[in-house]
């Protein structure tokens, strides 16, 4: 092995990592959110059928994308954690549930919106909406459960498993509209490519790669707070220029 | 709720603008400020117990990362 | 077998083991799953006697017909294969048209008739400007003539 992947699993190194990427990451959404808002709302032209309702899509097509993505990558690190025993995994897992919680409530509620003048309801109990209903659910189980238990290693394990056992939701999402027949459409963008006119595809895109950022940025936020709380009675952190510098006017 | 429709139907854009987006923009803005409200109270905190443990240094580094 | 691939096993087994249950029992609801039955299953009788539910397919072209108190409309839902005539009083969503998809939710009368209580329009995953849509209709409306006119030409050129 040539380069020690552990060194960066490791909280010391992670935490000045993240604290170096997180404004470029944070940059590069802000300025991917203003062109992709652009572009949805100036330059693609308004859907045949749908008129100016669909251009809800930009938002919550890429909620919903990372609403799954997000889970299978926060039950990803919290095997990794259960597997490995590392600390920093179960960390990242705890950082991202509730960005992941927050990009379920925006599809959601998007979702909604955009229901009820296209179809003429807001809500519908067909597989799509309510498994993604049931994906915000495991979001906020991990959440309660994790908080729920005082010892953070515990947490940790007991949470994990939640988010393991939860992640068998995330197919049964993406292909409830192939399974069953929904009130929800089929899949716009699709592995053969897509079926939409350029100016919305890149309106599309654009949002879901600043979104993309935006998690990443939050959760590396997230995740530094979570690192200095469990880490706090560590010699490295007690040196840390923005803790060690304040002694109160001491030095 | 007839009224509701009729009005979406003629401020389309208002709709999707308000509706969605500035509702998508606000629950980001909250994610931000308690992410930010969060690193604030745990630098407290750590400084606090840094400043209560000076004299007894006992900082205790757990290495169990495998 | 170290501590670590213990664990590794029991996670797999445990993803294993919810994954099959939780698709034995999606198998079990089989049908119950799905947001409404086509009219086919409607003839073949695989829907609940004499509770409301749920018909989607796509509304016939030609068959909307308002009456004359301007809030009732009759149409008929179909597969292309059978099809379910629907009575509905009120308001349709803007998307209702002819050709497009339809779900209806209500009972079937003796007479076949499905007196609807709410009528939702169901959209695809197609998103165009007018002016592609008109174009794609009209290059579709050509291929159609097209292929109407052929078995007509074919003769004239056997003869020459």
């Amino acid at each position: 092995m040539a380069i020690n992947w552990f060194k960066y699993a490791a909280p010391t190194t992670f935490y000045g990592l993240a604290g170096k990427m997180i404004p470029w990451f944070a940059f590069s959404a802000a300025i991917l959110f203003a062109i992709g808002l652009y572009i949805g709302f100036f330059v693609a032209p308004s859907d045949a059928q749908q008129g100016e309702f669909y251009r809800i899509m930009f938002i919550h097509v890429p909620a919903s994308i990372l609403s799954m993505f997000l889970y299978l990558i926060m039950a990803g690190y919290a095997a990794l954690g259960l597997i490995f025993n590392t600390r920093l995994s179960a960390m990242m897992a705890t950082a991202i549930a509730p960005t992941g919680a927050l990009f379920a409530l925006i599809s959601l509620w998007t979702g909604a919106l955009w229901g009820k003048p296209m179809w003429g309801a807001w809500w519908m109990w067909d597989a799509r909406l309510t498994s993604e209903l049931i994906l915000l659910f495991l979001y906020l189980g991990f959440i309660a459960l994790h908080a729920s238990i005082d010892d953070p290693r515990r947490a940790d394990r007991a949470a994990a498993l939640l988010a393991i056992v939860g992640s068998v939701n995330v197919p049964i999402i993406y292909f409830s509209v192939k399974w069953w027949n929904t009130l929800h459409q089929g899949s716009t963008i699709k592995f053969s490519g897509t079926t939409m006119h350029v100016a919305m595809q890149q309106a599309l895109f654009t949002m879901l790669a600043a979104c993309w950022l935006y998690a990443i940025a939050v959760v590396l936020a997230r995740v530094r707070s979570i690192i200095l709380e469990r880490e706090r009675n560590a010699a490295w952190v007690t040196q840390l220029p923005g803790i060690a510098d304040f002694a109160g006017g001491e030095k | 709720m007839i009224s509701l429709d009729v009005w979406m139907r003629e401020n389309p854009l208002t709709y999707v603008w308000f509706g969605s987006y500035a509702v998508a923009l606000l629950i980001f803005a909250i994610e931000i400020a308690m992410v930010k409200h969060k690193r604030k109270i745990t630098l407290q905190q750590v400084r606090l117990m840094r400043n209560a443990g000076d004299d007894t240094k006992t900082s205790i580094s757990e290495e169990d990362s495998a | 077998m170290k501590p670590r691939q213990k664990r590794f096993m029991f996670i797999a087994i445990a993803v294993a083991g919810v994954a099959t249950s939780v698709g034995l029992v999606l198998n079990a609801l089989g049908g119950n799953v799905n947001l409404y039955f086509t009219p086919t299953q409607v003839f073949n009788k695989e829907v609940p006697n004499g509770r409301s539910f749920r018909i989607g397919g796509l509304v016939e072209e030609g068959s909307v017909k308002r009456e004359n108190d301007g809030l009732t409309v009759n149409f008929v839902i179909t597969d292309t294969h059978k099809s379910i005539p629907v009575v509905y009083k009120g308001i349709l969503p803007d998307l209702f048209k002819e050709g497009k998809g339809v779900v209806a939710q209500g009972a079937v009368g003796d007479n076949g008739v499905m007196r609807a209580e709410e009528v939702l329009a169901k959209h695809d995953e197609n998103y165009m400007p007018p002016e592609a849509a008109d174009a794609l209709k009209k290059a579709q409306a050509a291929n159609a003539a097209d292929s109407a006119a052929m078995p007509r030409n074919v003769p004239v050129t056997v003869t020459k």
